[in-house]
């Protein structure tokens, strides 16, 4: 569990940031929704030390982390596994280098147990001819899939992506959505998933925290986000026609 | 950043496939395009000064000196260094920063991976056989001087040898080594650090290498002038 207080982050005189609390919770997909330029990716790399909050705390199943030694960071860095924007891939190495660095880095293992956990998460996210290649080489959908399975290869507890279906096709797109949701409850992790594609909220938004220019605006569950009233989501999520109509069926429906 | 560098290094046997690759990247790859102006600016240096003796009077032999004095001295520590700062140089801050805007850096710190050690410290142990390539320099440069005096009929062979041992003072190899190892920090830091530092995205990437180019560049001009002053002024 993942537990943040009341945190604030400003860049120059633009506080993006602006008081936010919530609680992200173990073995669930935790979404967090906004519009672009919110500060989705402020939020959760703030998550991941990246950029320091000026006010408020961050706390890892009771560790908060602006109170822990350089040490004790770097140690708690290795429980996290994290899927970048632009997936971030090395591309100095192969795929099956990419997916075995952090083994190699932080393990004691010898090559043959790296090679064997490699192919083992490699298969996980359903890539099994692409050990060889460099990045450059594949498919963006691949390089999502190869960025996830380099986040989980450590067994993390937490886990982090941006955006993990962004420029994908809406069907690669869900295929993505539900492998990081079934790591998820597999592996009992803390998952937290940046977007702004519905599809995603419906097919796995458990717990959703909608953040509006630096506040959270919202919060709740896939369920709930159809019934509520509330203006800014409501501004959000009915943006597309289909949704719209979505709605008023449904409203139809209840009365 | 330099304390940095050098906290919580990477397990060594990761840290070694780094400096072979670095090794590989930075010396081994800047072998060819050395030995190649060396050779022919050595070539130059002896033409040059051999045309300008039209006076009799002065000795063939001064071909051989004048080529070992500036190639020694100047030409192979200092100039190679400034190609080196656009090629080594580029190729360091264009790397480096690519990484930092496709957030591969930070993937790196996620990790729990101190990037600046695992991407700085092996090309400064890699520059630690910078000198080697400097060697290679001057011994070509030289050669290529020899080889433009004698078959180009400037001078004869024997001259040429006698020009390389006329007063030939020990400590200038020592000085030229000692400016070859403040250029190689130069050439490892400088770059690593427009890279590092950078913000935005590829065309920053194009940008930041030109700095680093200019400033490793000035950098090492100056300390040359610096280290020349200090050593060899009495
Ligand atoms: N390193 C930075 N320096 C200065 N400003 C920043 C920095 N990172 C983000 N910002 C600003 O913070 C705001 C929020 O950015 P953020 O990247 O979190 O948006 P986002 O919600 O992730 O958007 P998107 O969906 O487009 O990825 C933006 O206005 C951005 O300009
Ligand atoms: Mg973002």
């Amino acid at each position: 569990m993942i537990e943040i207080k009341n945190i604030e982050k400003s860049f120059g005189d633009t506080k993006v940031l602006k008081g936010i609390s919530c609680v992200f919770e173990t073995g669930k997909t935790n979404l967090i929704i906004g519009q672009s330029g919110s500060g989705k990716t402020v939020l959760l790399k703030s998550l991941l030390g990246i950029h320091t909050p000026e006010v408020g705390t961050i706390s890892f199943d009771g560790r908060i982390y602006s109170e822990l030694s350089a040490d004790e960071k770097r140690a708690l860095r290795t429980e996290i596994g994290m899927v970048f924007q632009g997936s971030a891939l090395f591309d100095s190495m192969t795929v099956e280098e990419n997916v075995g660095f952090p083994l190699k880095m932080f393990t004691k293992q010898t090559p043959k147990e790296i090679q064997e956990r490699v192919d083992f998460v490699l298969k996980r996210v359903n890539l099994v001819d692409a050990h060889k290649k460099k990045p450059s080489e594949i498919s963006g959908g691949m390089q999502k899939r190869v960025a996830i399975a380099r986040a989980i290869v450590n067994n993390p507890k937490y886990l982090f992506c941006d955006e993990p279906n962004s420029g994908l096709d809406p069907k690669t797109a869900i295929v993505i959505d539900n492998l990081i949701k079934e790591i998820t409850e597999e592996y009992n992790i803390t998952t937290v998933v940046n977007t702004h594609d519905m599809n995603s909220v419906m097919e796995i938004g458990e717990k959703i925290i909608f953040l509006k220019e630096g506040i959270l605006a919202w919060e709740g569950t896939k369920k709930e986000i159809f019934k509520t009233d509330n203006e800014a989501i409501v501004d959000f999520v009915y943006s597309s026609n289909l949704f719209k109509k979505i709605r008023k069926a449904q409203n139809k429906g209840d009365h | 950043m330099i304390k940095e560098v050098f906290n919580k290094p990477l397990k060594w046997s990761a840290m070694k496939t780094l400096i072979f690759k670095e090794i590989d990247d930075l010396i081994i790859g800047s072998l060819g395009i050395v030995a190649f102006i060396s050779f022919f600016v050595g070539g130059v240096v002896a033409i040059q000064t051999a045309l300008n003796l039209t006076n009799p009077l002065i000795p063939k032999y001064l071909i051989g000196f004048a080529t070992r004095q500036s190639v020694i001295l100047e030409f192979a520590p200092t100039f190679i260094s400034i190609i080196m700062a656009g090629k080594m140089g580029s190729f360091i801050t264009s790397s480096i920063g690519t990484m930092r805007v496709t957030e591969q850096i930070d993937a790196l710190e996620v990790m729990g991976v101190n990037s600046l050690n695992y991407l700085v410290f092996p090309k400064i142990i890699a520059l630690l056989l910078y000198p080697f390539v400097i060697g290679i320099s001057m011994f070509l440069g030289i050669l290529g001087g020899w080889m433009a005096g004698v078959y180009g009929g400037f001078t004869s062979s024997d001259e040429f040898i006698m020009g390389l041992q006329t007063d030939f003072i020990p400590f200038h190899i020592v000085y030229a080594f000692i400016k070859t190892m403040v250029f190689a920090i130069i050439l490892a830091t400088i770059p690593s650090y427009h890279g590092y530092y950078m913000k935005g995205g590829a065309l920053e990437v194009g940008k930041a290498s030109t700095v680093s180019f200019v400033w490793s560049s000035v950098a090492i001009i100056l300390s040359n002038y610096i280290l020349t002053q200090l050593l060899l002024s009495k």
